[in-house]
């Protein structure tokens, strides 16, 4: 690929992977808000607790993490593209 | 005070300050003073990036009245300090690798340079540096007292001397190693956050008897502590989820942070900080602030929010060990202003004197600058800090949000969208601003959600509206 008048290819890829991150926000925010305000709208007598917590906080905060964590380890892993930075980066 | 406490801070200060001696040498011999000084010559691999992003964010709040907090409000408040997982992967992945190819492509040292190329609007140089001055020194003269309040409480020393100690270790290796020297200590500074946090955490384990035990005395002194809703169910799912917009979505917008995107070495360095920004913010914000509600088991009755750390610190651990996980907060604040510092710093030199009143100064000349006005603003805020005029705290409650609501959409928007054009986003800096300070002022959290929300809506709307009727952006595609 030489010099291109529309878009540079690395664009393409960098708006790829922004909407990826915008994908995962939104994500992260519906296992956030669902396992804590599903499980733990009750009332805290009637609380499920896994390893001591209760499950709303242990499913929101602890699985949502660990989920984030594999979630971008993979999507960065299978889905991000090396790309040279500087100006002349495409002829090498 | 016992030294055994104080003897691991002063270990942790020598470090901090070798680290400054050794980017120094980098400072002399680069072959651009200003790249090197203002951005570490864009070097960092991914694990210096990842950790400077996370520890330049993570602040006196995320360790101090972060967890003061979840003490009373329970495990709600831990909940809402999990919106900051985001920042980990969000910021890099929408800044991502376009805004380090046009920073390289545009020769941007500062986000204001940057900002300059993109929309060749003066008045949009104008207002951001400005913006950046007038809110991050008084943030940083906050985090300054915060700083200084800490060692005060830890060694015993008055405010004046913990101040002037404080000020000194961060002002010697921010002037004489620049960039480089604050990315460094960030990563030092990190890996002591991180690791204070995991011993912290299972000392307030065992010291509980157990999460079991734990839960069920605060569930045995308020059912609430363990809800969602907070120790008094006044924390409303709308009002937390507002959260995502200020501490998740809206950092991409400060300065700070987004400085830090365009100073990594190439794409590798950018995928292996995105994993490892994850995984420290995750481990810093649940830790730390679980870690402030099971103290409230453990410790009860401590009043000062601030306090509750130092004090389960103090109370559960033998003194040396206090002494390293204290070294925690005090490298969460220094790693934080180091930053600001640098950047505010950056803003007075690059971005007014060289852009406005001598744009072919010398080298040896900026470099000297450099060194004055870096040293001279942190004597400045030294002053304040001694004293805090009641401006500074009033600027300092707007200077997170408020920078948010200026920065993000020129930011975002000049990445992403071909329209946009310096008057736009002029316009929207301008709206995000009075906006916000209009709104916390006379309507905070309206509609129940955090009061950034709406400057934030507000800014993209004027910013779409008026870049579309000025008509076609100059943004011309190289």
């Amino acid at each position: 690929m030489k010099k291109e008048k529309q878009e540079d290819s690395r664009f393409i890829i960098a708006k790829k992977e922004a909407w990826i991150g915008i994908l995962l926000v939104i994500f992260n925010f519906i296992w956030w808000y669902g396992f804590a305000y599903g499980l733990g709208s009750g009332p805290v007598e009637k609380y499920r607790f896994i390893f001591g917590l209760p499950a709303w906080f242990f499913y929101s905060c602890i699985v949502g993490l660990i989920v984030m964590i594999l979630l971008v380890v993979f999507t960065v892993t299978f889905f991000f593209k090396e790309v040279p930075f500087d100006e002349e980066g495409e002829n090498r | 005070m016992n030294m055994s406490v104080i003897w691991p801070l002063v270990v942790f200060l020598v470090i901090i300050f070798l680290v400054g001696v050794y980017a120094s040498r980098h400072v002399q011999s680069s072959s651009s003073f200003i790249q090197e000084y203002f951005l570490g010559s864009r070097e960092l691999g991914g694990f210096i990036l990842a950790m400077t992003m996370a520890a330049t964010y993570g602040s006196a709040s995320s360790f101090l009245s972060g967890p003061g907090a979840a003490y009373n409000y329970g495990l709600s408040w831990v909940l809402l300090a999990m919106s900051q997982v985001a920042t980990g992967y969000f910021v890099l992945m929408i800044l991502g690798k376009k805004f380090a190819i046009m920073a390289r492509k545009y020769q941007a040292v500062t986000l204001v340079d940057f900002l300059f190329a993109r929309y060749k609007n003066e008045f949009v140089v104008v207002l951001a540096a400005l913006s950046i001055i007038i809110f991050l020194f008084s943030a940083m003269a906050a985090q300054w007292i915060g700083g200084a309040r800490l060692v005060e409480s830890l060694t015993g020393l008055s405010y004046t001397t913990a101040l002037i100690l404080f000020a000194s270790s961060v002002l010697v290796y921010v002037v004489i190693g620049g960039f480089r020297a604050v990315a460094i200590t960030d990563m030092v500074q990190g890996l002591v956050m991180v690791a204070g946090t995991v011993v912290l955490f299972i000392a307030a384990l065992k010291a509980g008897g157990g999460m079991e035990n734990i839960m069920r005395t605060l569930g045995a002194e308020n059912p609430n502590l363990l809800s969602p809703y907070g120790n008094d169910r006044s924390l409303t799912p709308l009002y937390l989820s507002s959260f995502w917009i200020l501490v998740g979505i809206g950092v991409v917008g400060l300065p700070q942070v987004a400085v830090r995107a365009m100073s990594y070495k190439n794409a590798k360095a950018m995928h292996r900080a995105l994993i490892i920004g994850t995984v420290v913010v995750g481990v810093i914000m649940l830790g730390m602030h679980l870690i402030g509600v099971m103290a409230r088991a453990i410790i009860p009755g401590v009043t000062v929010g601030d306090k509750v750390m130092p004090e389960l610190a103090m109370t559960i651990m033998p003194d040396w060990l206090a002494g390293i996980v204290l070294a925690a907060p005090m490298a969460a604040i220094m790693s934080t202003v180091d930053s600001l510092l640098l950047l505010v710093s950056s803003a007075v030199v690059k971005d007014l004197y060289l852009h406005f009143i001598n744009k072919k100064a010398e080298e040896k000349q900026v470099k000297k600058l450099s060194f004055i006005v870096t040293a001279v603003i942190g004597v400045i805020v030294f002053i304040v800090a001694l004293q805090p005029p009641d401006l500074i705290i009033w600027l300092n409650l707007f200077s997170f949000g408020g920078l948010e609501a200026v920065f993000i959409w020129p930011v975002v928007l000049g990445l992403y969208w071909q329209r946009a054009n310096g008057t736009g986003a002029a316009s929207a800096m301008i709206m995000g601003m009075i906006s916000y300070i209009l709104l916390s002022t006379f309507y905070p959290n309206a509609f129940g959600m955090h009061t950034v929300v709406l400057p934030i809506l507000l800014s993209l709307i004027t910013f779409v509206a008026v870049s579309l009727f000025t008509g076609r952006s100059k943004w011309k595609q190289a």
